[in-house]
């Protein structure tokens, strides 16, 4: 199963009879395990990884350090699926430190991302005090890298 | 001044350049895989499954560690045995690793990759005439490196009936009073074969028995997938009358590095010491470096590798198999080694048409001894995408051929 996982985690649209292949088991084996992961929620999707740089459309992501007053029952659990389901809010991590929650904000501009902080983000009780960080470049996302290394030159038979 | 009026006008006495060759080495083949390479490189747009390499390049850290260690100026000579840190850190990672301990001060020596620790380990031992058992096919350089040693060498043929093994019972008739040596070389190349604990075993115990010393070239060790790897060194007996050989350019992709290492009794060491001073001196030294920042952790970077390399065996084996093909499921290393000989046509002529029909490169088995007739080594250490489209074309040209 963790063998599946990595290679799903490499490459999400490896054909199943590629993935049976090269894991040594057979297409419906492959299937009933994906079924099973996605049933259980281990896989909670499929993305495609862009570099967001390279897209027309100017978007803007911001990291937001959040402190919160965690509430005596339910810890920070309560107030974090308030934030999280924000759609403008992409990724968010409950953090040791400095301060408690961190939060990936994509807008379609500042005004859009900084309004959403002031606004929303800010005035939901609890919520004590937040720092705002712009995203100026992406240079590796999820592993991958956003500029393609130089293939480096093999010989092409060797002993 | 004309330098060329000094010349005399009569023909000079000149003997022809090749003739003053040493005979040794006039009579030295030219490798197979050279001829090979020569045909490759003229063609344009060539799938290879000819490399004898990773398709990795150096994990990150190894090489940052190297540029960290130029950067404090790390660019002399070191100890002609190699780095002490190095070889304290090469004799935990064998013992841990492999299981057998050396002494870092006395029974390690750091070479220019295993390569030249085979070249110093059969010149220490081997006087003219004596007999080098070796098991083909195998590595290009065995039989060469025994020949310059002027040393006699001894085949052990192992073939697909076998999984390419070498077993006590086939090594035995070799023996006579003049054999000196044993060279092993499992997980192989060109085959991919690996040796079981019981084959291991038995083959300790008639070195034992015989007074053998055993040469082990363990360099694909670490990429050993169905089954713990087991080392010749570890049986009982064997660790004084073995020289274990290992290195960093397969498993941690480093070949470029040229990083090997040799561990080996005080006096087998020491022995080979002498050649290496005068000759090579030291391994480079940001090379040994690189070397040392590669032993840190590396198990993380081994397991990332060759989980990937596992999966392509699984790929290209079952595909191999379903287009009709004879292959054994290699054991180790990232070879294939599949039976070609139903075709009606030697593994040169296999290699070359397919070649020049589908543009794949495969090294035909003979390069790695006579005995590879009939097969072809197909190295899988390629992408996937590479691998898939490999596959396609072999699979057509071998339908064109039946």
């Amino acid at each position: 199963m963790d063998r599946l996982i990595a290679l799903l985690q490499e490459n999400a649209r490896i054909p199943l009879e590629d993935a049976a292949l090269q894991l040594d088991m057979s297409v419906e084996e492959v299937a009933a395990a994906i079924a099973e992961l996605e049933k259980t929620g281990v896989i909670r999707a499929y993305q495609a990884i862009v570099n967001e740089d390279k897209l027309e459309a100017d978007q803007v992501t911001a990291v937001i350090e959040v402190k919160v007053t965690p509430e005596r029952e339910g810890g920070f659990d309560h107030i974090a699926s308030r934030i999280c389901r924000y759609p403008e809010v992409t990724s968010m991590y409950l953090m040791s430190g400095q301060y408690d929650l961190m939060l990936f904000v994509e807008g379609p501009d500042l005004r859009t991302v900084a309004t959403f902080v002031s606004a929303r983000l800010s005035s939901i009780p609890g919520v004590t005090g937040t720092a705002t960080h712009f995203r100026l470049k992406t240079y590796k996302h999820h592993g991958v890298l956003m500029e393609k290394d130089q293939p480096h030159e093999r010989l092409q038979v060797s002993p | 001044m004309n330098v060329s009026k000094s010349l005399p006008d009569s023909p000079s006495p000149f003997k022809p350049l090749r003739d003053r060759l040493a005979t040794t080495v006039v009579d030295l083949p030219r490798s197979g895989i050279r001829d090979f390479f020569d045909i490759v490189s003229q063609m344009k747009e060539v799938i290879s499954l000819g490399v004898g390499e990773p398709d990795f390049t150096t994990p990150w850290h190894i090489r940052e560690g190297a540029m960290y260690s130029l950067e404090q100026g790390q660019t002399g000579y070191t100890s002609n045995l190699g780095m002490p840190k190095l070889r304290k850190a090469i004799s935990g990672y064998v013992e841990r690793t492999f299981g057998p301990s050396y002494n870092p001060d006395r029974e390690i020596l750091i070479t220019v990759g295993v390569s030249e620790a085979l070249d110093l380990a059969i010149r220490a031992l081997c006087n003219p005439g004596d007999e080098v058992i070796y098991h083909e096919p195998c590595y290009v350089s065995y039989r060469p490196l025994i020949t310059l040693a002027h040393a006699k060498p001894v085949i052990l043929e192992t073939s697909a009936g076998d999984n390419f093994r070498v077993t006590a019972e086939r090594l035995r008739p070799l023996i006579t009073d003049r054999t000196k040596l044993l060279i092993l070389n499992f997980p192989n190349n060109p085959t991919g074969g690996g040796l079981s604990a019981e084959d291991v075993k038995g083959i300790a115990e008639l070195a034992v028995e015989k007074d053998l010393i055993v040469i082990t070239d363990e360099i694909y060790a670490e990429l050993t997938y169905d089954r713990p790897h087991v080392s010749i060194a570890a049986m009982p007996g064997m660790r004084d009358r073995t020289i274990f050989l290992h290195g960093f350019s397969k498993a941690l992709a480093m070949t470029g590095w040229r990083i090997g290492f040799a561990c080996a009794p005080p006096e087998l060491t020491e022995a080979m010491m002498k050649i290496h001073q005068y000759t090579m001196l030291c391994a480079p030294v940001m090379s040994q470096e690189a070397a040392y920042e590669a032993l840190r952790h590396p198990e993380r970077d081994i397991q990332e590798m060759k989980e990937s390399y596992w999966r392509r065996r699984n790929f290209l084996h079952a595909s191999f198999v379903s287009m009709g093909l004879n292959c054994q499921k290699p054991e180790g290393a990232f070879y294939m080694f599949p039976e070609i000989r139903g075709f009606g046509i030697t593994a040169k002529e296999f290699a070359i048409k397919l070649l020049e029909q589908e543009q794949v490169a495969a090294v035909p088995g003979t390069a790695f001894g006579v005995c590879g007739e009939g097969h072809l080594r197909c190295c899988y250490a390629t992408s996937m995408d590479q691998l898939k489209v490999a596959v396609t074309r072999i699979e057509r040209f071998i339908g064109g051929l039946k």
